[in-house]
């Protein structure tokens, strides 16, 4: 297997925190990712069932917020690009295949079912947190938000004490 | 003044730039390595830091960025959103993405890269993120009360601590720096290669030079609004600071004049005394006026002066240095302030004959201000105060 050549880190951590810049700069928000999420569940649950999400008051606090129109919302269109982005930068460099990431030492399956266990954490604790590793940690880092910054040290302190218990999944 | 939206730009333009930002962000997280969990993960367990690179790097130079934009005046941060501070539900949160983390070897942003690509595990951490959102919604009452906990609304990190800015950018640099260095220890020592602590490679050398520019850079870019406030706390430097002045008597009479257009009052008592005696042709102002991007427009609306008026003319001096020191150019104030304006037209009372003509006119004028002005007072409309109308962004997630 041929190795491929990713960039240098250092390089992708500067372009990565002046194209955060520019974002703030022009639309005086930061980068997100999760926030996309719960628009595409806000409007999955309003389309199925509209008179619950009227009656349920999370669902409802962000209809109202975005006008009833859940999917126009600048994280959607955001992330939307971060598809296309990321699928082109795969593309450039040999990257697109269909495959399961996983430590040398658990099937597909184990790995595939932590994947989707890992989600519905990151659903749920991004909901606590008011954004995930993009939205709150990196953003908040940027604009100095004691918010972010707490969740940031949050979610490095967590992942660096659990990650002894789900070594076998990795190393 | 930043933000660009949404003056300049559309809200249905800010929506295509969405686009194109994420593509940006997506194709620089995919070529950083971000779209595989192996990589994202190393970092827990010592074998790869590409993340903590790339992620500090990013913050770091972000951060300075900002600072120097307000520095200069070119955002304004009144206008940014920064992320509210919830004390439990950010800190059980992060915990709790942090488990989701080295279970699923993404997160939500790295995981949408690692789907377009065709990584079948983030597809799957993908799935559950949904999932995981809807428990959220579906238990919120559970949850409302970790969810809305201990709101200490939305301090910036310089507020919390009671340090400044460039401070804690120093010390983030200083971290960031320390980490890079052990990062590089622990992944060799780890993937068994060896492993002195200061190795001295040209790329370290790069980098350090890059934190000592941006930690300069983050003590230059100060915070404007603090240095102005700080400057003119020396009064000697306000009071020989080249400020125009109007006479009382001049002022007096273009608030009379009904067809004088050209005058606008910034003033800058507290809102409760200005309701009290609200002058004809005025604005009230405060200082963060000033500062913001919205308010400030109102300066610089082409052919007015805007005379600052305080009750006293040392006050309208500092307004108006910081004014002149933000670029405002058309910064009249008021000679002895409205103390001296109130004595001398609205109570007017001469305390001796007129010795000359010149005092005979203006006996005679303030006679008529005197009678004249209260009524304008009267009828002055009762307006809003010159606060930003525009809201923060809403951003986060």
């Amino acid at each position: 297997m041929s190795e491929t050549k990713y960039m240098n880190p250092y390089l992708a951590g500067v372009l990565l925190g002046l194209l955060l810049l520019v974002t703030i700069y022009i639309t005086g928000r930061g980068l997100g990712a999760s926030g996309a999420i719960k628009s595409t569940v806000v409007a999955g649950v309003h389309a199925i069932a509209p008179g619950h999400a009227q009656s349920s008051e999370y669902y409802r606090e962000y209809l109202e917020d975005h006008a009833g129109k859940p999917l126009k919302s600048w994280l959607v269109f955001e992330v939307a690009g971060v598809f296309i982005g990321a699928f082109l930068s795969g593309l450039a460099a040999g990257r697109l295949k269909l495959v399961t990431e996983k430590g040398p030492r658990v099937a597909s399956r184990t790995r595939l079912m932590a994947a989707f266990a890992g989600g519905v954490l990151w659903g749920i604790g991004s909901q606590l947190g008011r954004g995930c590793t993009s939205g709150a940690a990196l953003s908040g880092m940027a604009v100095q938000a004691t918010g972010g910054i707490l969740t940031m040290l949050a979610i490095f302190a967590g992942a660096y004490v659990f990650a002894y218990f789900f070594r076998k999944l990795w190393v | 003044m930043g933000p660009l939206v949404p003056d300049l730009i559309s809200e249905n333009l800010n929506y295509v730039l969405a686009l194109f930002i994420g593509i940006a962000f997506g194709a620089i997280l995919e070529q950083a390595g971000f779209s595989s969990s192996r990589r994202l993960v190393g970092l827990f367990y010592g074998y790869d830091f590409t993340v903590l690179r790339v992620f500090f790097t990013a913050g770091i130079v972000a951060m300075v960025g900002v600072m120097a934009l307000d520095h200069f005046g070119l955002l304004d941060m009144n206008l940014v959103y920064i992320n509210p501070t919830f004390l439990w539900s950010a800190i059980v949160g992060g915990l709790i993405m942090g488990l989701g983390f080295v279970i699923g070897g993404y997160c939500p942003g790295t995981s949408f890269c690692a789907a377009a690509i065709g990584k079948l595990d983030a597809l799957a951490l993908v799935g559950g993120a949904l999932v995981g959102v809807l428990i959220f919604a579906e238990g919120y009452p559970l949850f409302e009360g970790l969810y809305k906990a201990s709101n200490l609304g939305s301090p910036r990190i310089s507020q919390t601590l009671g340090i400044s800015p460039s401070l804690f950018a120093l010390v983030m640099i200083l971290f960031a720096l320390a980490a890079f260095t052990v990062a590089s220890y622990v992944e060799r020592k780890v993937n068994g290669r060896p492993a002195p602590l200061l190795r001295w490679t040209p790329s370290r050398a790069w980098v350090l030079a890059a934190g000592v520019v941006l930690a300069i850079s983050a003590f230059s870019f100060t915070d404007r609004k603090a240095d102005l406030l700080r400057l003119v706390q020396d009064e000697e430097l306000v009071r020989s600071y080249p400020v125009e002045t109007m006479s009382v008597d001049e002022f007096a009479f273009r608030l009379m004049d009904k067809d004088d257009d050209r005058i606008q009052v910034i003033d800058f008592r507290p809102e409760a005394e200005i309701a009290q005696q609200r002058l004809p042709k005025s604005y009230t102002f405060t200082v963060d006026n000033l500062f913001e991007q919205e308010p400030s427009r109102l300066l610089r609306v082409k052919g007015k002066i805007n005379v600052f008026v305080a009750n006293d003319e040392l006050t309208e001096r500092k307004m108006a240095v910081i004014a002149r020191e933000l670029g405002f150019q058309r910064v009249q104030i008021l000679e002895g302030g409205l103390d001296a304006f109130r004595e001398q037209v609205l109570n007017f009372q001469p305390s001796r004959p007129a010795q000359n003509m010149m005092e005979e006119f203006t006996y005679r004028f303030r006679t008529k201000a005197k009678s004249v002005i209260p009524e304008l007072i009267q009828q002055s409309q009762p307006s809003e105060p010159v606060k930003g109308e525009k809201k923060r962004v809403r951003g986060g997630c």
